[in-house]
């Protein structure tokens, strides 16, 4: 469902002199069968939403190959936007001003979406994510809980192959994650859904990914299930010692034998 | 295309109704900053009876067609100058992930009903221009025509503008000078200019053919320039050429663009 072959992306960043270049990416490859839950972790900077971005057609890479539920995502980028749900978990995709149902209403127009499917898909929607008491609210005056709910439902109502979540549950009270957690994974377990999720909550990737890549200075540093990941470190305890251990290269001082000031 | 633009327009102007007062003021006090202009063409007048060689119901014809293509252009697409805004806030993501071409997304955000007050005020400076000319049928017809090449014109030189911010996020202005530039330099006739500069705007950013070459042959006058006859003809050619580059501008930034940081 998604292939990712030796993709390279790279930024130039200053001015003039000061000019270099950034590798956000490096030689990355990978792939992702129908209906496999991934979780895509990564410290900040190692390259993740530009991986993502990449996926959906946002940016171009530099060099290599990405194909998205078939589709070249720079070359149809619209055709593949009807086959993929995206949710940024920093920004809305939803229109500012407008209330969730006429965000939804415009989504039904712009996705092409048949009217009856459309209805029904958005009931089992609302009650899957209760939805009910802010329909009529502008986006803008919804908590942060029930904006990111309704950019969920936004990228789900087209009934996408592939769901690319960034950060789904970045902010969220333990309840409203818990919530969101067991949407997700129903709508991968009943629909099939291919979903690839970036999360610095390893709440989300305990409870929801069987599989869990984990990318470091823009390379591909670890590709396998929890139990591999585990594996990696036997020592530490709980799954976020292990990351960081990953993360830092083993040189993170763990709890309890920090260096005495 | 046109269909996604009708539908997110509406769905604005939906939403824009909810404060119908705002709306009126708006609209009445963009048909009022553009009456001035008028007022100053009239002051003009007051003074002497031709500029550069041409009456005043030339004068306000020459500023009607101009100022309808552009208020048309930038009432439809203006919003693309908007697009370092987009960049930086990070919503320009958002519409590159759904399935209509973003060019069109960005030209239709926060569309909005008001913008036709500077339409409505050229309307009515053509209105009372068009009678004063003796216009015959054999030169009129070129009158739509130009407006539409106008709004071509300009609609390209928006989205040049707005492909250039792909690469200049820092500096939405620059093409300012073109498009709000352009359209106050076409409000008058080309001829009050000196010959370099209407050189310049005839070959290289073709704004003379918004309004003054087709004029030429409406009103029916030797061209002041010397240029060639042909050349008030020129106007669709001048438009598809630049609606080309902008075209391929415009798909060469998306293809360059770089989004932000999260």
């Amino acid at each position: 469902m998604i292939e990712v072959e030796r993709v390279c992306r790279s930024f130039t960043v200053g001015r003039r002199r000061a000019r270099r270049t950034v590798h956000a990416v490096q030689d990355l490859s990978f792939t992702v069968g129908t209906g496999e839950f991934v979780g895509y972790l990564g410290p900040n900077g190692a390259g993740k939403s530009t991986t993502i971005k990449m996926l959906t057609g946002v940016l171009a890479p530099t060099s290599g190959r990405v194909e998205v539920a078939g589709l070249d995502p720079t070359r149809r980028r619209t055709a593949l936007a009807r086959r993929i749900g995206v949710v940024f978990g920093q920004r809305t995709t939803l229109w500012w001003d407008l209330p969730l149902r006429d965000s939804f209403e415009l989504i039904r127009h712009l996705y092409k979406v048949d009217r009856t499917v459309f209805r029904s898909r958005l009931e089992e929607l609302t009650t899957l994510l209760d939805l009910a008491g802010f329909m009529n609210t502008p986006v803008r005056q919804l908590s942060l809980g029930q904006r990111m709910r309704g950019d969920v439902t936004a990228a789900l109502l087209h009934d996408p192959a592939v769901l690319v979540l960034d950060e789904p549950t970045i902010g969220l009270d333990v309840v409203s994650k818990a919530a969101m957690r067991e949407f997700l994974r129903r709508i991968n377990a009943e629909r099939g859904t291919t979903v690839l999720l970036t999360t610095h909550d390893l709440g989300d990737i305990e409870k929801l990914c069987r599989r869990v890549m984990l990318i470091d200075h823009g390379r591909l540093t670890f590709d396998g299930t929890l139990d591999d990941l585990r594996a990696t470190a036997p020592d530490e305890d709980s799954i976020e010692d292990v990351v960081a251990h990953l993360y830092t290269g083993g040189s993170m001082p763990r709890a309890g034998e920090a260096t005495p000031p | 295309m046109i269909r996604t633009y009708i539908l997110l327009a509406w769905t604005w102007v939906r939403a824009s109704a909810q404060y119908p007062g705002s709306l009126a003021m708006l609209a009445i006090g963009s048909f009022a900053v553009n009456a001035l202009d008028v007022v100053a063409i009239w002051v003009i007048f007051e003074h002497t009876r031709s500029l550069a060689g041409f009456n005043r119901a030339e004068v306000m014809f020459l500023y009607g067609t101009s100022g309808l293509s552009f208020a048309l252009s930038d009432m439809l697409f203006g919003n693309v100058d908007r697009l370092s805004q987009h960049i930086k806030t990070g919503t320009f993501d958002t519409m590159l992930i759904r399935p209509a071409g973003a060019f069109v997304q960005m030209a239709v955000d926060r569309f909005g009903v008001h913008r036709l007050g500077r339409t409505i005020q050229a309307t009515v400076v053509l209105a009372i221009a068009m009678p004063g000319l003796g216009l015959s049928w054999s030169r009129a017809w070129m009158v739509p025509l130009m407006v539409l090449c106008g709004i071509v014109i300009f609609t390209s030189i928006f989205a040049l503008g707005g492909a250039l911010q792909f690469l200049l996020v820092n500096a939405p202005e620059v093409a300012n000078a073109f498009t709000y530039g352009g359209s106050t330099l076409t409000q008058y006739p080309l001829s009050v200019y000196g010959g370099e500069l209407v050189k310049g705007v005839t070959f290289i950013v073709p704004l003379a053919f918004v309004n003054w070459q087709p004029a030429l042959f409406v009103l029916d006058r030797p061209d002041p320039f010397g240029l060639p006859y042909w050349l008030r003809f020129a106007a669709p050619l001048a438009a598809l050429a630049l609606a080309g580059a902008a075209v391929l501008a415009w798909r060469a930034g998306i293809r360059r663009y770089r989004s932000t940081g999260s």
